[in-house]
């Protein structure tokens, strides 16, 4: 299996994971990101299988890709590629959106994570760096991932755009 | 990105509600940076003193951000359990990817067999 190790910065809200895959050439490991058909067995998690619509695997390029909930409910997601040096690099920037790639403003900010590949002795490693922008935008991002959270939050920001107790 | 988090739902009302504000969310960046008065804050606004206050306040609500009167001023700095919060969300996002990785090691092993 291969091995996982990460680290977390709290303040600086990092979050670093290196996992090290015996018998795995970093060509292989690369293709995990390559190839859309790979990509799209492990991005979404348990119940929420992803599905890339768009996956243009160059500088300047775009990933779509929707996650299906158990009810059917879809949820867009996009990447720009801000960096692809194959087989050692990319740098990819990642936020919500609408199934034509557009960010939606009312969404999280978009946020970035960096994959650096390297072979070793035994196979072949990458490590994982995302960054978030703040505790805020990090939290929003992930409290709209909560299984049936997406939905509550979207109509509650809506709701709340409408009526804000505190605008001056 | 799917993630469960810790937050019940009246937190994440709070939460929502508060973040729901462009000024306000910039005030939370801002003072996670430095802990810094109220007056100090609003000097990168265009709007009044009270206004300013106001978004403070519903921050402090949220429990976002706390007040700490400092002499004069009122010292606006981020909750230490705003932190606490950002280190279990940090823990369910390494949980993410190490599904994602578990994920990658199968397709790897289907290669090989």
């Amino acid at each position: 299996m291969a091995e996982i190790s990460s680290t977390k910065d709290v303040d600086a809200l990092t979050l670093t994971v290196n996992a090290e895959f015996p018998a795995a050439s970093v060509e292989r490991l690369w293709q995990l990101w390559a190839d859309r058909e790979q990509l799209q067995r492990w991005w979404g998690p348990p119940g929420y299988p992803a599905t890339f619509t768009r996956h243009d695997f160059g500088v300047p390029g775009t990933s779509i890709y929707f996650m299906e909930g158990p009810e059917g409910d879809r949820h867009y997601g996009w990447w720009h590629f801000l960096e692809i040096a194959e087989p050692v690099r990319l740098r990819i920037e990642d936020g919500f959106g609408d199934a034509e790639g557009n960010p939606d403003p009312e969404m999280p900010a978009p946020g970035e994570f960096i994959v650096d590949f390297e072979a070793t002795a035994t196979g072949a490693r990458f490590t994982i760096v995302s960054q978030f922008a703040s505790l805020e935008q990090f939290e929003q991002l992930l409290a709209m991932g909560q299984e049936e959270g997406m939905k509550q939050a979207i109509g509650q920001i809506d709701a709340l755009l409408a009526d804000d107790p505190a605008t001056p | 990105m799917v993630v469960r988090t810790e937050l019940d739902e009246a937190e994440v009302d709070a939460i929502f509600q508060a973040l729901s504000d462009a000024t306000r969310r910039d005030i939370v960046t801002r003072v996670i940076v430095r802990a810094q008065s109220v007056s100090e804050v609003a000097e990168h606004y265009e709007m009044s003193f009270a206004a300013v206050q106001k978004h403070v306040a519903v921050l402090e609500r949220a429990a976002l951000v706390a007040k700490e009167r400092r002499g004069r001023e009122q010292i606006v700095h981020a909750r230490p359990q705003a932190i606490a919060r950002a280190r279990r969300l940090l823990d369910d996002y390494e949980q993410l990817w190490h599904g994602r990785i578990d994920r990658m090691q199968r397709i790897l092993d289907e290669g090989n067999a």
